[in-house]
């Protein structure tokens, strides 16, 4: 029994260690594109946009992006960060599968199918 | 421009710590800021506080997980109960009073201080029971973390969990309905009724409010409720006091912890009772 306790100790461990390396990646990506963002909004003096508006379609901040508008890079890395919890789900699922547990494998890859639902149901 | 960005800089360092010491969102302090402080319409508020819940989350859970302080099957399973909450209070929006729902949920974070302040009275952190609770064996949730404040490795059970799954629910409710406690609620599971110790719990609420919140910023994203002059500098604060707040957490005593929470979740539960009346403070 306690051998079994250890080795699931163990399991939960390496899991926990891999999806906070990705978290950790995940996050560095958006406060890096936010930071490159707001250091150009603060060198150019301009959001690249007219008056108080921004981007707030994905087409929109990619193509604003591309033309180097401040306001775009902000908005994509904020876009970047909300992404973070769901990678965070995903990697779960991935790491449940790698260790076997498939009773988790089935909770959270429930909870990714809620949440996209919830995506879905917010769009209408 | 710069004077705001660096007051939100300065909001987001601040919030980034305590959010992540106590597993909470920090809504309550970046709401009146954007809309008294600065003047700015509540949607770009909202906004902004929902920004604030993931980059508290993302920023903390690192460390959490690194050193394995949060349960990672506890937060999984709860958080099936929290978005299907979510998701029904955002359907029954406007089904009922909004009024009635803030005196509840307030009068519950009233009560949830109360038993803060009994259990700290009482001072026992770690559930032993001689016969662990059957369901939190099947679905493998005692666990232990190491406390970097005892020196110790704390093996702890957990019970109720259909308690704490009903107060997840409720918890998923409140915050589609009215947009409100991300992380009180969960704190409130986990440490009131599933008796896990608070270290934990609130690391773990860390880890669950995030992704709570991430289906929502989406569609706050798209609405245009997320103004990118205050949400960049909010998060990268946020994102670095909760990098800092995460490993003071674990070396502060539970006791402290303890304390700071008791008047935050009567603050807040008098805060939303008193919206329910109709005063905004």
């Amino acid at each position: 029994m306690s051998e079994k306790k250890a080795t699931t100790r163990e399991e939960m461990m390496a899991v926990e260690i891999v999806i906070g390396k990705i978290m950790r990646i995940g996050v560095f990506l958006a406060a890096t594109v936010m930071i490159i963002g707001f250091a150009m909004l603060m060198i150019k003096g301009t959001s690249g946009y007219p008056g108080n508006s921004f981007p707030t379609t994905l087409s929109g901040v990619v193509s604003g992006m591309s033309a180097l508008k401040p306001y775009a890079w902000m908005m994509g890395g904020i876009y970047l960060l909300i992404l973070t919890p769901v990678l965070r789900v995903v990697i779960s699922i991935y790491a449940f599968i790698k260790e076997k547990d498939y009773l988790y494998v089935k909770i959270t890859s429930l909870v990714l199918l809620i949440l996209i639902v919830s995506f879905f149901l917010g769009h209408r | 421009m710069l004077h705001t960005a660096l007051l939100m800089l300065c909001i987001g360092i601040f919030a980034g710590v305590m959010g992540a010491i106590l597993g909470i969102g920090g809504g309550m302090i970046i709401t009146p800021i954007v809309t008294l402080a600065l003047g700015m319409d509540i949607k770009y508020a909202i906004g902004a506080s929902i920004i604030a819940v993931i980059a508290t989350s993302s920023g903390s859970t690192i460390a959490f997980l690194r050193d394995d302080v949060l349960n990672l099957r506890v937060a999984m399973f709860l958080e099936i109960f929290t978005t299907i909450g979510a998701i029904i209070g955002a359907l029954l929006t406007g089904a009922f009073n909004p009024m009635i729902l803030y005196v509840l949920f307030g009068a519950l974070l009233v009560f949830s201080s109360w038993n803060m302040y009994r259990k700290l009275r009482r001072g026992q952190e770690v559930l032993k029971r001689v016969e662990p609770d059957k369901l939190a064996e099947k679905f493998k949730f005692n666990s232990s973390y190491y406390d970097k404040n005892l020196h110790k490795q704390i093996d702890y059970q957990v019970e109720n969990i259909p308690g704490g799954a009903a107060i997840m629910f409720g918890a998923g409710l409140a915050s589609g309905m009215l947009g409100i406690g991300s992380g009180a609620f969960k704190v409130m599971a986990m440490d009131g009724a599933m008796k896990m110790p608070l270290k934990p719990s609130s690391a773990t609420s860390n880890l669950m409010m995030g992704v709570t919140a991430a289906a929502s910023a989406t569609v706050y994203f798209f609405n245009g409720s997320i103004k990118p002059e205050i949400a960049v500098p909010l998060a990268l604060g946020i994102i670095g006091g909760a990098t800092v707040g995460s490993r003071i957490m674990q070396l502060l005593p539970a006791k402290i912890i303890r304390g700071i929470f008791i008047p935050i979740l009567l603050y807040l539960g008098l805060q939303m009772i008193l919206k329910g009346f109709g005063v905004t403070i």
